[in-house]
């Protein structure tokens, strides 16, 4: 029985013999847009994973981290500082870290040592992050060189690799002893990197922070709510790397879009004509050309989404390593948490698909009006 | 049966280039009978044709179609016919799709799609079930006996296959009418002839069928039942077959 | 089969396959919210302040603990030379410093 139903599938039909009648031309577009769906996807999960990751793991930060400046630059923080500072009303620990960078120069790699004030780890032990254990392809019970200030060697015995789902926070970590720390670095002491203090009311902070440097002018106190505020901010879109692929793609759909719309060929418009002379009224022909933008952005949209999910989710984002890892050696398997963000996916439905089923359309639309006996007259 | 009544069209009325091509026709197309337009080009016999075959509205006059089955109309008005002249777009569009079936000129095939699909595009809107309309058009394959082409793209048809798919085309829609816009026009005289006998075939299952030709072969075969010759948009003579 | 029944089934599965990815986001919550707890864990256990994402060099390894002078290392005018230094901005604590001395 006739049906409306009958009418859009009829018509999808046609739209479907039509896009078939140039295979390569209409594949190789579906391929394209789908690989940039594919990329902006995969942008959009893996950023949106990172920075709750960020936002959900760094809540455990310190509250507050105190630096000491000299003439700008970060420099070492006395341990008595952190006396005093541990006196003020609203702190109740002050704990100095010790921690800093080495570069390997065998395997090329900067790792980041740290003493645990939380774990005893015996002299000539080390912790390392699987990262490391990766870089180096050691295992536990393997032995660890380090060279030391002084152009000697520290030998070290792998005691524990924490474990792969840590990467994120502790691939590059090699946690080891105070007194190999101070053998490594011939740190002075009665100082320490930095300190990392708590304080129990959060609302505190400031004013805490705002005591601190009254009473030493010369530290630098980061709070816990700004090094949230650098995780949000990163892979920004105003960042450089990030314009560039966004620019990519953008133009890239207005390329699309601009060989859409710069008018029908001459074929199309006979065709047009043909169609309305045997009976097809203009809202006919708008749906046909509907359908044929349609069928394309819409399975690009589909297929790229799923496959940026699965880039991302199942294969740690595996196309991204090289933009991400730069000139480091060390890259980290991110073992991110599945997450989709809905907004911020719709937002590329109503980019992507919208403008170019538009851009199919709007360019028939005059073709579409022509006057049926035109046929009669070509 | 179709009635015309002193229709004229002029384009661009009002404009310094107003042209009347067709002057206060009066014409009765007879049901289940061939008529044919006769006369040059620029004689106004196309838009005539687009008048009758509702494509076009006339600037004055009134056409009015008999028996024609509408699914909006009750049935005393159609008793009396039907005045298109007047009838709003959409439903001028709904009688041409159902009452008529057009061959043009060139045939106008949509190249690159075979010859089944050629034929049962015009049903595609009408929102009628694909397996029906299937089913049609490879009857109508079969009686104009280029089953074998079905699944061919057009593009690989020779002249007389191209024909009869155009024709097949016309009648998906189980039109009343068939109205053929200068049919012979590319054609030699062997399919010139066939055509004719086509016509015939239809024109013996009842179907009302006008055509617009200078070609002899159309005008003098001893189907047409009325021949009307037309210049410059005006009817010059009607020679009715006795 | 119809050309546009063939296109309506791959679309049905591809809708299908955008359904499962979003099941399989809630559905693997719960594994990655236990993996992401013991790495909470180990981020307060060993006072870590960022995450190991860029380790080229120590501003960008530690974006959060960066002093301004850092990404400027030889010369405030020294261009950007680590790609990752494009994808990580300017800490907030660089841009508002709490210390009283720039």
């Amino acid at each position: 029985m006739h049906s409306s139903l009958n009418r859009h599938i009829n018509i999808l039909d046609f739209a479907l013999s039509s896009l078939l009648r140039r295979k390569t031309k209409n594949s190789s577009l579906l391929v394209l847009y789908m690989l940039i769906v594919f990329i902006i996807a995969s942008l959009i999960f893996f950023v949106h994973a990172l920075k709750r990751e960020a936002a959900l793991i760094l809540k455990n930060a310190p509250d507050m981290v105190v630096q000491r400046m000299i003439a700008g630059r970060h420099d070492l923080i006395p341990v008595s500082y952190g006396e005093k500072i541990g006196a003020i009303r609203g702190v109740s620990a002050v704990v100095p870290r010790l921690w800093g960078y080495y570069y390997d120069p065998v395997f090329g790699a900067n790792y980041t040592l740290m003493v645990p004030d939380n774990r005893t780890i015996s002299p000539e032990n080390v912790i390392i992050g699987s990262g490391v254990a990766r870089n180096q392809r050691i295992k536990t019970g393997d032995l660890l060189t380090f060279r030391t200030y002084d152009k000697g060697s520290l030998l070290l015995q792998v005691e524990q690799i924490l474990p792969y789902e840590s990467e994120l926070v502790a691939a590059d970590l090699v946690l080891m002893s105070a007194s190999d720390f101070q053998a490594m670095f011939r740190m002075p002491r009665g100082v320490a990197t930095d300190l990392a203090l708590t304080v129990a009311n959060p609302l505190e902070l400031i004013t805490v922070a705002n005591k601190i440097v009254e009473q030493f002018p010369d530290t630098r106190p980061i709070l816990k709510s700004e090094i949230l505020r650098t995780y949000n901010s990163v892979f920004d879109w105003r960042g450089g790397m990030m314009v560039v692929m966004l620019g990519v793609a953008v133009l890239s759909f207005v390329i699309f879009a601009w060989d859409k719309a710069t008018g029908l060929s001459a074929e199309e418009r006979k065709e047009i004509g043909i169609l309305k002379s045997i009976g097809w009224e203009t809202s006919d022909v708008l749906l046909l050309k509907f359908w044929e933008g349609a069928v394309i952005s819409l399975s690009a949209f589909l297929a790229g989404v799923v496959l940026a999910y699965g880039h991302v989710f199942f294969f740690s984002a595996a196309l991204f390593e090289h933009p991400l890892k730069g000139w480091s050696i060390l890259y980290p398997q991110f073992r991110l948490v599945p997450a989709v963000d809905a907004y911020q996916l719709s937002i590329l439905f109503f980019l992507s698909v919208i403008p170019y089923t538009a851009a199919t359309i709007i360019p028939a639309w005059l073709a579409a009006t022509v006057d049926p006996d035109a046929a009669m007259r070509s | 049966m179709i009635q015309l009544s002193q229709v004229t069209k002029s384009f661009n009325s009002g404009k310094p280039n107003q042209f009347t091509a067709v002057d206060d026709v009066s014409l009765t197309i007879e049901q289940g009978q061939l008529t044919v337009l006769k006369g040059p080009s620029g004689s106004g016999k196309t838009t005539l044709l687009s008048l009758i075959g509702c494509m076009a509205r006339p600037s004055s006059g009134r056409i009015t179609l008999h028996g024609v089955r509408t699914a909006f109309f009750p049935d005393d008005t159609a008793a009396s016919g039907l005045n298109i002249s007047s009838l709003p777009e959409r439903f001028l569009t709904e009688i041409r799709r159902t009452t008529f079936g057009f061959i043009f000129q060139q045939f106008s095939l949509v190249k690159g799609i075979t010859a089944l699909e050629n034929i049962m595009l015009p049903a595609y809107p009408t929102g009628e079930s694909q397996a029906a309309v299937r089913k049609r058009a490879l009857d109508l394959l079969d009686l104009f006996a280029i089953s074998r082409h079905a699944s061919a793209p057009v593009d690989w048809l020779s002249g007389g296959e191209l024909q009869r798919v155009a024709i097949a085309r016309a009648m998906i829609n189980n039109p009343a009418a068939i109205i053929a816009d200068e049919p012979t026009a590319h054609l030699d005289s062997r399919l010139s002839v066939e055509f004719m006998e086509t016509i015939g075939s239809l024109k013996s299952t009842g179907k009302t069928v006008l055509i617009a030709s200078h070609d002899p072969i159309v005008y003098d075969s001893p189907l047409a039942d009325t021949v009307v010759e037309m210049r410059d948009g005006r009817i010059t003579g009607i020679k009715k077959l006795p | 089969m119809r050309k546009s029944t063939m296109f309506l089934l791959i679309t049905a599965c591809n809708l299908s396959l955008f359904v499962l990815m979003a099941l399989h986001a809630r559905l693997s919550q719960s594994q990655g919210n236990r993996e992401r707890s013991a790495r909470a864990r180990l981020v307060k256990e060993l006072r870590l302040t960022d995450l190991c994402l860029f380790t080229e060099a120590r501003y960008t390894r530690h974006p959060s603990m960066a002093d301004l002078h850092a990404p400027f290392q030889d010369h405030p005018g020294a261009l950007e030379h680590f790609p990752s230094g494009s994808l990580v901005t300017p800490p907030a604590a660089a841009t508002r410093s709490h210390a009283q001395f720039p």
